[in-house]
C-alpha cells in the first residue's frame, strides 16, 4: 500500500484515475498518448519520484477522468508495466494493469517509408505477433518492427 | 458482400491453391470464352509493368470482359495529389473488378478495404505479387505433375527477389526441399530461413553454381543478379558471371528438370539454353494467362464448377 500513500502525498483525489509506475523517461509520452495535454481537468503530474521497482518513476493523477480499455492499451507500447487506480469517493475501487492488445490501431507509425500508411491519410494497424518481445507487424506492408524501433504517431 | 479480393497468396490454404490450379487447367483447355461477358475490368497501373498488364488484359479480353484503365500514373489524378482511396472509389463506380499495380507496399491491402469491388494485387512495391506466384505454381504443377516432394533450386538474387519469397511461402504445403544458390550479398534473408524452419521446410544454401550443385534439381528457378543491388561493386564484378546458366551445365541434370524465370532475362540464362527442352520460361509466361483468368473469375465469385459447365458450350 506504500504506493497509494505516495500518491496521497501528492494530492488527494476524490474521483478520477491515478496512473502509477510510469518510467520517468516515458512520463510525457504517456501524458501525450492519453490526450491529457489539451484538457482543463484538475491534474497533478509528478516525475522522478522514488520507486522500489523502477528506481525513479512518474505518476499522473487526473480528476474526473476515467480511461477506456482501448486508451489504456495504447500505453502498452511505451510502458507495459503501468498501473492504473480508479478512484471514487477517495477510495481505490478498481486497479487496472496495462496489457498488450492483439492489434494496435492508429498508435504506431510504420517505419517503412514505402508503406502506404506513410503516403495516404489513413489509420495504421499493427498486429502484435510476439507480446513478450514486443514484435509488431504492419497490417499493410507486412514489415515487422520491434519495440525499440517503434515510433508513435 | 464478402470481400473476395486477392491481395496475397500467403493466407491461401493448400485446398485453395489446388482449386485455383484446377481452374487454370480448365482455362488452358479453352482460354477463349464469354464467361466475363458484360463485365468491366479496370487495370490501374500506378507503376508501369508492361508484362503483367498485358497478361491481365489478355486474360480479361479472352474471357469476353471489357478493359479500362491507365498504364502510366503521370496522366492520372494521382499526379495531381489525389489519394489512392479517391482513385479507387471513383473507378469502383465504373468497373466490376480492379487489377492494380502500385509502387507502395500495402497499397492493394488498403484498396481492398475501401473498395466496394474486389481488388486483384498485381504487385505492391517489394511486398506481394500473387498472380506471379500462381503462374509459377501452375508451371511447376504442370511440368512435374505434382507440387509434392520436389527439389526446387532458387538461383541468383534471393535477397530482393519478391517472386522467390512468395514461391517459398506458397510451397510450404507441399513438402519441398529448397536449395538457395546466391552470392553472399544477395543470399536468402534470415526471416525466410526462419520461416522455413518454422514450417518444417528443408533447405540448403550454396554459393557455387555448377553442374554438380544442380544435378538433383526438379525445378531450377533463375533470377537476375542486378548490378544496382550491390554496395560493393568489386563483389559484383567477381560474382556476375557465376550465376549464369549455360546449356552444357544441363547435360547430367534430371530428365524432368524444368527451368523457370520470371522474365525479363538479361544474361543470366545463355541463349543456347532456349533450344533445350528443359527450358520452360516462355511457356511459364504463357501459363500466366491461364492463372490470371482463374484469378479474375475466382474474385468475381465464379466457381470451378461454373467454369467447367461454361467449357461445355464451346
Amino acid at each position: 500500500m506504500s504506493n497509494d500513500k505516495q500518491a496521497l502525498q501528492v494530492a488527494a483525489l476524490k474521483n478520477g484515475t491515478v496512473i502509477d509506475h510510469i518510467p520517468s523517461d516515458k512520463l510525457f509520452t504517456v501524458v501525450n498518448l492519453l490526450g491529457l495535454i489539451d484538457t482543463d481537468l484538475n491534474m497533478t503530474i509528478g516525475n522522478n519520484l522514488e520507486s522500489k521497482k523502477l528506481g525513479k518513476k512518474g505518476i499522473i493523477k487526473v480528476a474526473d477522468r476515467f480511461f477506456t480499455d482501448e486508451e489504456i492499451s495504447r500505453l502498452s507500447v511505451v510502458s507495459p508495466n503501468v498501473k492504473l487506480n480508479i478512484i471514487r469517493n477517495y477510495e481505490v475501487v478498481e486497479k487496472k494493469q496495462v496489457s498488450m492488445p492483439e492489434e494496435l490501431k492508429g498508435i504506431v507509425k510504420c517505419n517503412n517509408p514505402k508503406c502506404i500508411t506513410n503516403n495516404e491519410p489513413m489509420t495504421t494497424i499493427f498486429h502484435v505477433i510476439d507480446k513478450e518481445n514486443g514484435i509488431l507487424k504492419c497490417h499493410y506492408c507486412e514489415k515487422e518492427q520491434n519495440k525499440e524501433s517503434i515510433k508513435l504517431l | 458482400m464478402e470481400n473476395r479480393s486477392l491481395v496475397s497468396i500467403a493466407g491461401h490454404s493448400k485446398e485453395k491453391i489446388l482449386y485455383l490450379l484446377e481452374m487454370a487447367k480448365e482455362f488452358e483447355k479453352n482460354p477463349n470464352r464469354k464467361i466475363l461477358d458484360s463485365k468491366v475490368v479496370a487495370t490501374l497501373f500506378f507503376e508501369p509493368s508492361t508484362r503483367t498488364r498485358l497478361s491481365f488484359e489478355t486474360a480479361a479480353n479472352r474471357l469476353g470482359a471489357r478493359v479500362i484503365g491507365f498504364t502510366d500514373p503521370k496522366v492520372t489524378s494521382s499526379s495531381k495529389g489525389e489519394t489512392l482511396k479517391d482513385t479507387i472509389m471513383m473507378v469502383s463506380n465504373y468497373a466490376d473488378i480492379i487489377v492494380m499495380r502500385h509502387f507502395l507496399e500495402g497499397a492493394a491491402r488498403y484498396a481492398s478495404e475501401v473498395a466496394p469491388v474486389p481488388i486483384v494485387n498485381a504487385g505492391d512495391g517489394a511486398n506481394q505479387h500473387p498472380s506471379q506466384t500462381m503462374l509459377d505454381l501452375y508451371s511447376i504443377y504442370k511440368t512435374q505433375g505434382t507440387l509434392e516432394n520436389l527439389n526446387i533450386y532458387l538461383v541468383g538474387d534471393l535477397k530482393y527477389g519478391r517472386t522467390v519469397h512468395s514461391l517459398l511461402m506458397a510451397m510450404r504445403h507441399f513438402n519441398p526441399t529448397f536449395h538457395f544458390i546466391a552470392p553472399e550479398e544477395l543470399k536468402m534473408p534470415e526471416e525466410y530461413k526462419l520461416y522455413c524452419r518454422k514450417h518444417g521446410i528443408k533447405y540448403e544454401e550454396h554459393t557455387d553454381f555448377t553442374e554438380e550443385t544442380i544435378a538433383e534439381a526438379d525445378i531450377l528457378y533463375m533470377t537476375r543478379v542486378q548490378r544496382e543491388r550491390f554496395t560493393d561493386l568489386m563483389e559484383y564484378e567477381r560474382v556476375k558471371d557465376v550465376y549464369i546458366l549455360r546449356n552444357e551445365m544441363l547435360k547430367h541434370t534430371r530428365p524432368n528438370l524444368r527451368i523457370l524465370h520470371p522474365l525479363p532475362r538479361v544474361n543470366e540464362i545463355t541463349y543456347d539454353v532456349d533450344e533445350n527442352p528443359k527450358a520452360y520460361y516462355f511457356q511459364q509466361a504463357q501459363n500466366g494467362l491461364y492463372a490470371r483468368q482463374a484469378i479474375l473469375c475466382d474474385v468475381l465469385g465464379i466457381t470451378l464448377n461454373d467454369v467447367i459447365e461454361d467449357g461445355k458450350k464451346y
